[in-house]
């Protein structure tokens, strides 16, 4: 006898629920577009992507063309600006205005690389440490706070010196110095994870512990990460531009916002223009991720559910 | 000719140490030597309150922790798993349902994928067989074909109860531990999962270890009845004995404190207020 | 006149498919010391009714109502600050989730001493005098030294009645106890409804206790209101209802007791087609 055809039995849709359910990705969309910094932050760094992308088409000049006759150009708006270059012209000659939208590639494709490595490394790292436990986790943990000591800019600073200056080394030696937060969030999330139930479900339908590490666990821990990695973003840029100030990151003539704020150290007080825009343009990108970070936060933790 | 039980265990204990480095290091027994025996299609219930042992046991039988002595024969073999491991064999035979349903399902996946699962880690059966077998096993415990593709958070208490019980038996089990599982459940829909229950015990000749602090539940489902206290089994009799006449104290003390939900006890009481209240004069009552 | 009189009070909530009605179109009445009981089923909104009353519904929630009165003062009409003033005092709730309620940060005795701060003047050696009185009136041995106790170091059920000492500290007119022993083992909770019930006789207050369970309200209620889905089903003395049930939901919910089970199978809901049930 099938229970589906017996009529004590019931259906399971009789039970009256709560309200009706909302896909999860429409849900989360509602929240995040009812935070109003979020949505600001989100529309400025999605600017800055479609700049990033078309900066070919929308730069007005060649970020590395030299106009010797147009040398610490001040802005347009202000007596001795020339329209041609909005945002005047730095020691060189080079337009700071396109300078700034090439560099716009820069962050963006900083910020993505340092992340994806971070996250990556650090999620291996902390899954290992939490699902073990024990003396792997110890270990594991107390490499991660030996990293977490050093304050974060002077590491990535010995690591470049180590390996070298350029543009790719930064990356690495900052991607290194943020990997222990997203592995102390994986082990954290793991830990408090492993000891559900669907967990001890999925043992006692056979799985293993692969298996349980990454299909069952790690898609759980995955909200804490996700704001974690937005602000890594921002931390990267801000990181990445530290270097190139110091001269370690990326070399002139590259338009790296960090970079132009190094090479025109001298002239904060003769030709503000030349330091206050890539400050700015730092400013603006970072302030804009950091409100999505919020956002995302807001919007992933089950505690402020609203309804 | 008697049959094997299904499952036996004999004088199992499970202790738990806890301090260690810089103290004494203490050891809690959460089980004091548990023995019992359900034969094949028999329903024994396990009552008692919170921190008796029942869901260490419920563990244990499962064969998720290991007993620190005793011994757990299953289907008449005897079961090591701290020296031997758990076979896939062994894995089929014996399966559990939380009482939680909120929480015994993986929240990122999918309901078809949860009852798949274990064809996918036990068997060699193809992803089309799989899905075959998972969306009649849907079916059979009253869920609808739509709800394949859902995620547990769509689904009410009572619902993913019923996919926690489908994925219990996709392996066709011999035992089944229930450790709960209408505890958190409303009252109609905890009607609906008993007779689930009851219907598949039928079909799959199921053995049920029913643990639960309900008696009403309990009379209703058991055969043999256990009652647990502080680790021990304070009595395990027949369920028509034990609800006859309770023999050992905590018993009745369990029995007392369940409250009764006859018109006659009810008329009682609310004439015994009545008279009370007539007594210290008025309605009012005294303000402190 | 009651001491809580509701009529069609209604509540819904701002979700991001629409509108949601948790209550809708509820009146119930509560007289001073009487016994109320409101049971229903998850989703039938008697918790949300309630704190409703209590004013403990989030922003996001609207609440109407055409008549929402206590003590024959308006609810709704009145501030913010008012309604503060009132809770806690004369109305108070305990919750389900006894260790859950308490601050865990804070000792037992900050926890029962801030309900007197906030709403009497007595002094610091009055308060305390006062917490021991309460403590000792909710049965905890060695009040003094519970006093000092945090939330983890207490079981469920001393916890339970350490929320019953602060719902109770100022002798509020009305208690409503969402679940009060849901959470409980069975002896514990049959403790915690005595003490219920003892503290509402002597002091007169009235109490609502949400439940989901009938043998809850079998032990404790003068008057019984079913709700379903939002709506009241059935209104009516506790004898009454397990007697002849009017609302074919609660035919069907004392149907699907276990304890009513006649032979093997349990009637279900369903099998007494509540469907599109009206309110009555």
């Amino acid at each position: 006898m099938s229970a589906t055809d017996d009529p004590h039995l019931g259906t399971a849709e009789q039970e009256p629920l709560g309200p009706p359910p909302v896909a999860p990705l429409r849900e989360n969309w509602h929240y995040f577009t009812g935070n109003r910094g979020a949505v600001i932050g989100l529309v400025v760094l999605g600017l800055m992507v479609v700049t990033a992308v078309l900066a070919p088409l929308i730069a007005p000049h060649d970020p590395s063309m030299q106009y010797r006759d147009a040398l610490l150009v001040p802005p347009a708006w202000t007596p001795g600006g020339r329209a041609a270059f909005l945002l005047g012209t730095d020691a060189l000659g080079r337009d700071i205005l396109s300078r700034l939208i090439f560099g716009a590639r820069y962050s963006l494709v900083i910020g993505l690389v340092v992340v994806t490595l971070a996250l990556v490394t650090g999620i291996f790292v902390g899954l290992v440490a939490g699902y073990f436990g024990g003396w792997i986790d110890a270990l594991i943990m107390r490499v991660m706070d030996i990293i977490l000591a050093f304050p974060s800019l002077l590491l990535a600073l010995v690591l470049v010196a180590i390996i070298g200056p350029g543009l790719f080394n930064a990356m690495l030696a900052i991607a290194v110095v943020l990997q222990p937060h997203f592995a102390r969030l994986t082990r954290g999330a793991v830990m408090a994870e492993k000891s559900r139930e669907y967990v001890t479900s999925a043992r006692v339908a056979g799985a293993g512990t692969l298996r349980l590490m990454l299909v069952t666990i790690l898609p759980n821990c995955l909200g804490p990460l996700i704001v974690q990695a937005t602000l890594s973003f921002s931390s990267a840029i801000l990181d990445a531009a530290a270097l190139g100030f110091l001269g370690m990151g990326a070399q002139p003539p590259t338009p790296e916002w960090g970079t132009m704020l190094a090479e025109a150290r001298e002239f904060i007080t003769s030709a503000w223009w030349v330091v206050t825009m890539p400050g700015i343009a730092i400013l603006v990108t970072v302030l804009a991720i950091n409100l999505i970070g919020d956002g995302l936060r807001d919007t992933l933790d089950p505690k402020l559910k609203r309804s | 000719m008697t049959a094997v039980p299904v499952l036996e265990t004999r004088g199992i204990t499970r202790d738990y140490v806890s301090g260690g480095m810089f103290g004494g290091a203490r050891t809690l027994r959460a089980l004091k030597g548990i023995d019992l025996k359900v034969e094949r299609g028999q329903t024994l219930a396990v009552v008692g309150e919170s921190g008796c042992g029942k869901s260490t046991l419920a563990r244990i039988i499962t064969m998720i922790d290991a007993p620190s002595g005793g011994e757990l024969l299953i289907d008449g073999e005897r079961v090591d798993i701290a020296r031997d491991g758990v076979s896939r064999d062994l894995r089929r035979k014996v399966q559990i349902v939380f009482q939680n349903p909120y929480g015994s399902l993986n929240p990122r996946q999918k309901i078809g994928d949860v009852l798949a699962e274990p064809l996918k880690l036990n068997t060699a059966m193809p992803a089309g067989e799989r899905r075959d077998r998972a969306m009649a096993m849907l079916l059979k415990v009253g869920l609808k074909p739509e709800h394949f593709n859902r995620y547990p958070h769509m689904f009410s208490g009572g619902q993913r109860q019923r996919v926690a019980i489908a994925r219990a038996i996709m392996v066709h089990p011999v035992l089944l531990v229930l450790d709960e599982p209408v505890s958190a459940l409303d009252l109609s829909v905890q009607a609906q999962i008993l007779n689930l229950l009851q219907d598949l015990q039928d079909e799959y000749h199921l053995t049920y270890v029913f643990i639960s602090h309900d008696l009403s539940v309990v009379r209703h489902v058991a055969d043999d009845v256990m009652v647990m206290n502080l680790g021990e089994a304070v009595e395990y009799r027949s369920r028509d004995a034990i609800f006859a006449s309770p023999e050992h104290p905590y018993t009745r003390t369990l029995f007392a404190a369940t409250p009764q939900i006859s018109v006659e006890s009810i008329r009682d009481r609310v004439a015994r207020k009545a008279a009370t209240r007539s007594q210290t004069g008025g309605s009012a009552g005294q303000i402190v | 006149m009651p001491l809580l009189e509701v009529r069609n009070l209604s509540v819904s909530f701002d979700v991001a498919a629409g509108q949601f009605f948790a209550v809708q179109g509820v009146d119930l009445s509560v007289d001073t010391g009487e016994v109320l009981a409101i049971v229903g089923e998850s989703g039938s909104g008697k918790s949300v009714a309630m704190l409703a009353v209590m004013g403990l519904l989030p922003p996001i929630a609207r609440v109407t109502a055409d008549v929402l009165r206590f003590e024959g003062r308006d609810l709704l009409a009145m501030s913010a600050r008012q309604r503060r003033d009132l809770s806690g005092s004369e109305m108070a709730m305990i919750f389900q989730e006894p260790v859950a309620s308490l601050n865990p940060c804070f000792t037992v005795g900050f926890q029962i001493e801030e309900t007197l701060r906030e709403h009497t003047s007595l002094g610091a050696s009055a308060r305390r005098a006062r917490a021991v009185e309460l403590l000792t009136q909710v049965g905890i041995p060695e009040p003094e030294e519970r006093l000092k106790s945090y939330p983890h170091q207490m079981s469920g059920g001393q916890c339970q009645r350490v929320m019953i000492a602060i719902a109770t500290a100022c002798n509020p007119k009305l208690l409503i106890a969402d679940e009060p022993t849901t959470a409980l083992d069975v002896t514990v909770q049959k403790q915690v409804l005595d003490l219920l019930l003892r503290l509402q006789a002597e002091h007169g207050m009235a109490l609502v206790l949400i439940t989901h369970d009938m043998g809850v309200v079998a032990e404790t209620a003068d008057r019984v209101i079913v709700q379903y889905n939002g709506r009241k089903m059935e209104d009516t003395d506790v004898v009454s209802l397990f007697e002849s049930p009017k609302s074919p939901y609660t035919r069907a919910l004392l149907a699907a007791l276990p304890e009513n089970a006649k032979g093997g199978r349990l009637p279900t809901v369903s099998a007494f087609a509540v469907g599109a049930e009206a309110q009555e």
